[in-house]
Order: C-alpha cells, then sequence, then structure tokens
C-alpha cells in the first residue's frame, strides 16, 4: 500500500508545469477548469459592476449608450458561455465524479483534456471578439440585428462554436463514466444524488449543444455569405433564428441549474445528519427535469411573433417543468426537518439556495403564463427572474459546493468566520440587487435600455448599491479562500462526516484517487447507525 | 496485499479472451449478412430514384414515400453495418433518443410556422428596380405570402444582393 | 518481464503487473468493460452529429415549406445520376467498412488493410464526384446566398435558398467524409503493426460507426435535394 511518499497527491505529483498541461488526471483537469471558470466570473462580474454604474443615473453616467450595448452582452455572453455553463460540471463534476462512484478516473480522460483545451481555444477566440471589436447584440444575438450590425460577431459566434464542443464532450465522458466505472455494488438507486443530477445534465448537454453549433454556424453563414434563412428580406424568417436558439438555450439553463441542484443533494444530507428524503424522487426529477426542458423553448418567443397556438402549447407545457423543480426542493425541505442541522458555510449556501431557488422558480412560472408575460416580456422582471435562479440557484450551490469540497481539492480548511459573514453580504447584497428589479419590471422599466425615465432611478439606485454589497461579498469569498494556501494541508480526509467515496480518501487525494478499490458498503446518505449486517448497501 | 490481489485479479489479461470482447460467444453478422444488406440498399436505392419519377398526386406525397424509403435503408445500415441488432441495447436507445428530440425541434418549429403567416411578406427588390437595393418595389411587384406562385412573368422576379460581407 | 509485482517508477505510479496489455488503460478493470464504454461513448457522440446535422435537415424541411416552387425549381439543377451514383459509392464502402471491421476482429491484417483501402477508394471517388457537381454549380452561377447569380425575368425566385442550403449540407457533409478518410488511413498505418486483434480492435470498430453515419446522413440527403418533386 505505500506506494505514495506521506504528504504525496495528485497536486504535488508529478510536479511542473508541463505535467499539468499534459494532463490526464481528471483533478487536475478539474482544477484548471475551476481557475479559468473563475477568471471569467471575474471579468463577467466586473462587466455587471459597470453595468449597474451605468444605471445609477439616466442617460449617460459613465459610458456611451454604443458601449454600454457593448457592455451588457458582454456580460452576459462571458457569463453564460465561459462560465455558469462549465461551471459546476467541467470544474467540480470533473474533480468529484469519479471519486464519488469509486472510479479512478472518467471514462475518456484524453478526451477530458481535449474539451478543456477547446475551452481555452473558445475562450481565446472569445476575448479575440471582445478586442477586435466587441459585440452588442445582447448574449443571444438575434436576428436580423446579429446578421448586419458590425463589430466581431461572427468571430464571438464562432467562439460559441467552439466552446460548445468542450461541453458536448463534457457530457460524453460523464455519461460513460457513470454506465461503467462505478464501483461494485454501487447499482443505479445505491448513487449519490449528484450523480444522477449530473447524469440528466450529461443528457442535456449531448443532446442540446449540437443545435446551437448548427445555429451558430448558420448564422454565421447568414452574416458572410447571405444564405437566406433569418433574414427576411431574403427570404428567411427571423423567428426561425429563435426557434433554433432557444431550442439550445432553454435546456442550457438546465445544464446551468440541474448541477446546482446535484450539489444540494449532497449537501443537505451531511449537513442535517439525516439520510435523504424521497431518494428516487429526486433522482427521477432530475430527468424529468432533463426532458420535460427540451419541450418549453417558446416561452421565450410569446411576443417575437410565434402563433399563438403554439405559444399556448409552450405555456402549458412551461407550467409542467417547474413540477420536477418542486418535488425537489420538498424532499430537501423533508430531509432537514428533524435533522441535526450544522450550520456551516456549505449549509449556509445550501439554505440560501432553497429560498433564492424558490422564488426564480415561482417568478417563472408568471412568466410561463401567456398572458402575463404579454407584459413582462424585456423588462427587468426577467433580469430578475433568471438572475434569481441563475445567480441565486446555480451560483450559490457552486459556491457551496466549492466551500464544500474545498478541503478535499486543495488539502485546507478555509475560515469558517469569515465565510459566514461572506455568505450573508452575498445574500443581502443579492436580494437587495435583484428583488428591487422585480419592482422596476413589474412597473414598466424594459430591460437592455441605457436610458430611462426618471421615476426609475431611485430603484435603479437601489439595486446598484446592492450590487457594491454583492461585490464586496464575493470579493471577501475570493480572499479567504486564497488566503488558505498559505496554510498547510492539514484538513482531515472527511471534515464534514460525509458518506460518500470522496471522503474515504485523503485530502488532497493521491493521483489514482483510492489506494484501495472502493466496494460499496452502504448507502450515499447512510447516517443511521451502523447495522450488524456488513457489505450490504442499504437499500432505499 | 489484499488490495494488489484484488487488482490483478480485474486485470484478467494473462488468462486472455480469445474471443472478442463485445462477443456473447456465438458470431454475429458475417460477409453472409452483409452482402445480403448491401443488396437490399443497393435495391431500394433504385426504388427510390425510380418512385422520384412518378408522380404520387398530393405535395408531400412524394416526400413522404421518399424519406420512407430511406428510413428502410437507414434502418438496414443501423441494425446491421452498425451491428444495432446484436449490441447491447444502450446504444440502441441513444441512437432513437437523438431521433426522438430531434423530431421535437422540427414538430415544434412546425407548429409555429404552420399556424401563422410568415414573419413578413415577400417584397424583394431586383436590383434593377428603381431606387435601388432597398427601395420601392417595381410596379407589379407585389409582395406574394410564402407559398403561392409569383404573380405573372411581368413581375420582375426578386434576388438578393450582393451586399458587403460585414464581419 | 520478470519484474516485482510491486514495481513503483519515478512518478509513484504503480504497474501491477508488466505482462499487462498496455492496450488496457489504467482506470478500467477488464477489456470488456473498455470496449464498451467507447461503444458508448462513440455512439453518444454520434447523437450528437445526429442532432447538429437535424438542425440543418429541419432548417431545410422549414424553408422548403415556406418556398415549395423554389425548391421544386432549383433541384433541376442537381444531376440525378451523379447523386445516385455518390448514394451506391457511399454504400458500397459502408460495406467495406463493416467487413473490415469483421475482419479486424479476426485479426486478419491483409484482408482488413484491403477492405479499408477500398473503402477509402470509395469515399474519394464520392469526393471526386462532388468535385465535379460544385465545379459545374460554380460555372452556371448556381452558389450559395449572396454569390448567386443574377436571376432573369420569368424564373421562379429564391432559389437561391435551395443552393444555400445544398452547399451547407453536402458541404458540412463533405468534411465529414474527408475526416473518415484521414482517420481510415489513420486506421490503415496502425494496422500495419499488427495492432487489432479480438481481443481489441476497437478504433476500427468506432471509425466504422462513423463512417456509417456519414453514409445514413447521405442516405437521407439524396433524396431530399435531388429527388423532390
Amino acid at each position: 500500500m505505500a506506494h505514495y511518499a506521506p504528504g504525496e497527491n495528485y497536486l504535488n505529483s508529478p510536479p511542473g508545469l508541463w505535467s499539468w498541461l499534459s494532463t490526464v488526471d481528471h483533478k487536475r483537469i478539474g482544477i484548471m477548469y475551476l481557475w479559468s471558470i473563475l477568471f471569467f466570473f471575474l471579468i463577467g462580474g466586473l462587466m455587471a459592476l459597470l453595468v449597474r454604474i451605468e444605471l445609477l443615473t439616466p442617460k449617460q453616467t459613465i459610458m456611451t449608450a454604443e458601449q454600454y450595448n457593448q457592455v451588457f452582452t458582454l456580460h452576459g455572453a462571458i457569463m453564460v458561455f465561459l462560465f455558469i455553463i462549465p461551471s459546476v460540471p467541467a470544474a467540480l463534476g470533473n474533480f468529484v465524479l469519479p471519486l464519488m462512484l469509486g472510479a479512478k478516473d472518467v471514462a475518456f480522460p484524453k478526451v477530458n483534456l481535449m474539451s478543456l483545451y477547446i475551452y481555452w481555444t473558445g475562450a481565446l477566440m472569445a476575448v479575440g471578439a471582445i478586442v477586435l471589436g466587441g459585440i452588442d447584440t445582447g448574449w443571444t444575438f438575434y436576428t436580423p440585428y446579429s446578421t448586419s450590425t458590425g463589430g466581431a460577431v461572427s468571430l464571438m459566434t464562432l467562439a460559441a462554436f467552439v466552446l460548445g464542443f468542450s461541453s458536448i464532450l463534457t457530457g460524453v465522458n460523464f455519461i460513460a463514466t457513470i454506465h461503467k466505472l462505478r464501483a461494485p455494488g454501487m447499482g443505479w438507486f445505491q448513487l449519490p444524488l449528484f450523480i444522477w443530477s449530473m447524469y440528466a445534465t450529461a443528457l442535456i448537454q449531448i443532446m442540446a449543444t449540437p443545435v446551437l453549433a448548427i445555429t451558430l454556424l448558420l448564422l454565421f453563414m447568414e452574416r458572410v455569405f447571405h444564405i437566406g434563412i433569418f433574414d427576411p428580406k431574403l427570404g428567411g424568417d427571423p423567428v426561425l433564428f429563435q426557434h433554433f436558439f432557444w431550442f439550445y438555450s432553454h435546456p442550457a439553463v438546465y445544464i446551468m441549474i440541474v448541477p446546482g441542484f446535484a450539489i444540494i443533494s449532497e449537501i443537505i444530507p451531511t449537513f442535517s445528519k439525516k439520510t435523504i428524503f424521497g431518494y428516487k424522487a429526486i433522482a427521477f426529477s432530475s430527468v424529468a427535469i432533463a426532458i420535460v426542458g427540451f419541450l418549453v423553448w417558446g416561452h421565450h418567443m410569446f411576443v417575437s411573433g410565434q402563433s399563438t397556438l403554439a405559444g399556448a402549447i409552450f405555456s402549458f407545457l412551461t407550467f409542467l417543468v417547474a413540477i420536477p423543480s418542486a418535488v425537489k426542493v420538498f424532499n430537501w425541505l423533508a430531509t432537514m426537518y428533524r435533522g441535526s442541522i450544522d450550520l456551516r458555510a456549505p449549509m449556509l449556501y445550501a439554505c440560501s439556495f432553497l429560498l433564492l431557488f424558490s422564488i426564480g422558480g415561482l417568478t417563472g412560472l408568471y412568466l410561463g403564463a401567456m398572458s402575463v408575460d404579454v407584459h413582462l416580456h424585456d423588462t427587468y422582471f426577467i433580469v430578475a427572474h433568471f438572475h434569481y435562479v441563475m445567480m441565486g440557484g446555480t451560483v450559490i450551490a457552486f459556491l457551496g459546493g466549492l466551500h464544500y469540497w474545498w478541503p478535499k481539492m486543495f488539502g485546507r480548511m478555509y475560515n469558517e468566520r469569515l465565510a459566514a459573514i461572506a455568505c450573508a453580504l452575498v445574500f443581502v447584497g443579492f436580494n437587495v440587487t435583484f428583488f428591487t428589479q422585480f419592482v422596476l419590471g413589474s412597473r414598466g422599466m424594459p430591460r437592455r435600455y441605457y436610458n430611462y425615465l426618471d421615476q426609475f432611478q431611485p430603484l435603479h439606485a437601489f439595486s446598484t448599491y446592492g450590487s457594491w454589497i454583492l461585490g464586496a461579498g464575493l470579493f471577501l469569498t475570493a480572499g479567504y479562500l486564497l488566503a488558505t494556501f498559505r496554510k498547510p494541508m492539514d484538513a482531515p480526509a472527511n471534515p464534514w462526516g460525509g458518506k460518500t467515496f470522496e471522503w474515504e480518501t485523503q485530502s488532497p487525494p493521491i493521483t489514482h484517487n483510492f489506494d484501495f478499490d472502493p466496494v460499496l458498503l452502504h448507502g450515499p446518505y447512510d447516517y443511521r447507525p451502523a447495522k450488524p449486517r456488513e457489505n450490504e448497501p442499504v437499500a432505499h | 496485499m489484499a488490495t494488489h490481489t484484488a487488482h490483478s485479479e480485474h486485470l484478467d489479461t494473462s488468462h486472455a479472451h480469445t474471443h472478442a470482447a463485445n462477443d456473447d460467444g456465438h458470431e454475429h453478422g458475417g460477409p453472409k449478412v452483409y452482402a445480403a444488406v448491401l443488396a437490399a440498399l443497393l435495391l431500394l436505392t433504385v426504388i427510390t430514384v425510380g418512385a422520384s419519377y412518378i408522380d404520387f398526386g398530393g405535395g408531400m406525397t412524394n416526400v413522404v414515400i421518399a424519406m420512407f424509403i430511406a428510413s428502410i435503408k437507414g434502418s438496414l445500415v443501423a441494425l446491421f453495418f452498425m451491428h444495432l441488432r446484436w449490441d447491447k441495447p444502450m446504444s440502441a436507445i441513444v441512437f432513437c433518443v437523438s431521433l426522438f428530440f430531434l423530431a421535437l425541434f422540427l414538430i415544434g418549429c412546425y407548429t409555429d410556422l404552420a399556424t401563422r403567416e410568415p414573419a413578413e411578406p415577400l417584397n424583394i427588390k431586383t436590383k434593377h428596380a428603381p431606387g435601388g437595393q432597398f427601395g420601392p418595389p417595381a410596379p407589379g411587384a407585389a409582395g406574394a405570402p410564402a407559398g403561392q406562385p409569383a404573380p405573372g412573368a411581368a413581375a420582375p422576379a426578386g434576388t438578393p444582393q450582393a451586399a458587403p460581407a460585414k464581419h | 518481464m520478470n519484474q516485482s509485482l510491486t514495481d513503483v517508477d519515478s512518478h509513484g505510479e504503480h504497474h501491477a503487473d508488466h505482462s499487462h496489455d498496455s492496450r488496457l488503460q489504467h482506470h478500467f478493470a477488464t477489456f470488456e468493460q473498455q470496449f464498451d464504454a467507447a461503444k458508448l461513448g462513440m455512439w453518444l457522440f454520434l447523437g450528437t452529429e445526429i442532432l447538429m446535422f437535424g438542425g440543418l435537415f429541419v432548417g431545410f424541411a422549414l424553408q422548403q415549406a415556406a418556398h415549395p416552387e423554389a425548391f421544386v425549381a432549383a433541384h433541376h439543377h442537381l444531376d440525378k445520376k451523379m447523386g445516385a451514383l455518390n448514394t451506391v459509392v457511399l454504400l458500397l464502402s459502408s460495406f467495406t467498412m463493416v467487413m473490415a471491421v469483421h475482419k479486424a476482429k479476426q485479426a486478419k491484417r491483409a484482408a482488413m488493410t484491403a477492405y479499408l483501402l477500398v473503402t477509402l477508394a470509395c469515399a474519394g471517388t464520392f469526393m471526386v464526384v462532388k468535385f465535379f457537381e460544385y465545379q459545374h454549380k460554380f460555372h452556371e452561377g448556381l452558389l450559395p446566398g449572396a454569390f448567386y447569380k443574377v436571376q432573369h425575368i420569368g424564373e421562379v425566385p429564391n432559389q437561391f435558398i435551395f443552393f444555400s442550403f445544398y452547399f451547407m449540407m453536402t458541404g458540412l457533409h463533405g468534411i465529414h467524409v474527408l475526416i473518415g478518410m484521414i482517420l481510415i488511413t489513420w486506421l490503415v498505418i496502425k494496422g500495419r503493426t499488427g495492432a487489432f486483434d479480438g481481443k481489441w480492435y476497437t478504433p476500427v470498430d468506432l471509425v466504422g460507426l462513423y463512417w456509417h453515419l456519414v453514409d445514413l446522413i447521405w442516405i437521407y440527403l439524396f433524396p431530399l435535394l435531388y429527388l423532390i418533386t
């Protein structure tokens, strides 16, 4: 068993930059993804702060209208394509998923490395596009504006095309890994729920992203060669672009949130010291969300010129997709009920998630009702809704997961007191920023507008102050997390008392993950006292 | 060492499987089956081309028949050449699920486009119309809704303009 | 190879047994597990290809529904005979490809190589025929989108939309054929050293699956583009 020197782990062995750049170790790949997406979170976040500063006053505050269009477009494009879509799957998922399965790596380690390089290529192209003219179309690239405006739209389109393949390859790897590399004894219903959710996410990545690829290709061809698909002057249909775009982009939001669900499903049982309530319900609801999420894309197009019949059908289907999400929330709450609640940082984030995601999800129902959406579409209500689900949901869950697995990834514990303060700042700042925007939107403030009526100014200012509180919380988080690198690697293998496989190996793990062959001996959420019989997975 | 024994038990490569890794014991496929499938495919191709010369009436009927024959050919390729007939079910599930989502996409878009007027009436200008590229339509070039023949030979037909490509 | 079972190299890597076949990657327990995983991964990738090409098919279908006469008029410019020839060539190549996989499984290197080379030849023929078709279109000005020749009075309008799709679909398909040719060439090279046998012929099988998908897409492209009435 002494194949590894004491203190040897995946971070320090083998050493050297080239060993990292040529690695096939899923943990190293996950860490490289982690720094990359955090970098783009910073850039996208700075864009957001700039947007909010501009909106402190009507008319010009710090930039011109043309610059404003670029800044909000870049905020959206960077956050969606370079941060949030890869965030949980590629950064945390790559690290944790094989460990949780008791595997030594993902199914296709070299493909995993390739997906990282594809991500970096796409990211470079995107940065190039920003530098070489920028884009002002909104992250949604609607035609005919996107086919006729200047700027580096073509290059950004190609960048997103490239990034899509990174996402696809991650999805392929995860599905194959989950099917084929489970530890002995780990049947489908002994899987941690993190795995079920990542499976559902991978399903969406594989089925939806190729349609984005062809959409972007068609957009590029339309822009450069005027092929006549989206431009009505050429016999095309601009609404067709929206169909193509949203067929990917609606499932994409489930690529964003379902991994968040994955994290919450792990944190809540561990920090309630209680078996998850409704394992199968949560497991199946992930898959249900993945499938039903493909049926609802037209709810982005109620006022775009889509037919009323199609709108009505999409509206009805949208109500259905809320159900599996609600199933999860109730099961998580039931898990917490009468549990032994441990309110350390991951749990603080999980509880924040429950509230913020519920608000976001419920407001999605309002918007899914076509008659209501007619009034709220393209207002700040929409902006608030998606920030509640994407930031209040996914980002909060991501932060929770980051704190949960930080000791495993880096072998150090962060400062719990600072974490609690930062979480409070993030929570308060987030609500001040975005709840205000529900009010703004319902009172008629349109989105993507540079200038606005004076009556909206107090609310806009309030929202901007909230963004400063939010920003402070996030910078504080970055500070104390980075500060852990000055500490020795003294985190225990299992600081939280978790029951999944990743906690049964050292922190940080050795390169091959386990120095024994993991065999399932208990369920992933088995917090009951040990039973006399050994080697029997606990049935749920 | 306990771990080590377990490890090498899994790596049962020294007692090599002499049969193929994904075999259930007897041969499947094989030259005869593949040749028969090829013959069927070629025959169906002849039928497809032949059928295209016959007018089955109605706008969509010919397309439906062509797609139907193509699907038979596709099924033969998938089942026999791609081995779905003999492989574990997961491969076929992946294949069918992909087709299912594709069908969803087509149905969803079609539901919309079939139940409304096109986004904008066709109003394409010719290169030689007065007012140049985006000028008013030439007399007689009424905008025709999609699906109807252009009114009369006198109406100038539309062309796209070779607009300078913007990047 | 008679080394200690606990051989540890300079990186602390654990090698169980130096007689172990290096074609089995360290994170898999058996060849069968590795092969199943690879096959599943390949099918998942093919699923993405179906959806990507499928998007083009959907766009084509919707534009055809919007401009039926234009599509009917435009497709007459396509040569059915060349299209049919290409279809036959690809079907034949699919047959030779599956035979190559069959021979690889039986470790019959020479036969496998022969079948792979015929597949390559068919693919090359396909591309040559395509080249002539494209050349003809260029000659007649039947080009995508903005490069379409100026229409004359009396011609059915909007035919350029058909040609936009024609070039996009056959172009993307052609790129996939070229990639397939590169992959098949790689198989020929790798196969010369006797790398494939009944225990491990995964790359041949996977390239075969890819190639059959390329054929499958053409099976649908041919009637849609060439045989509309």
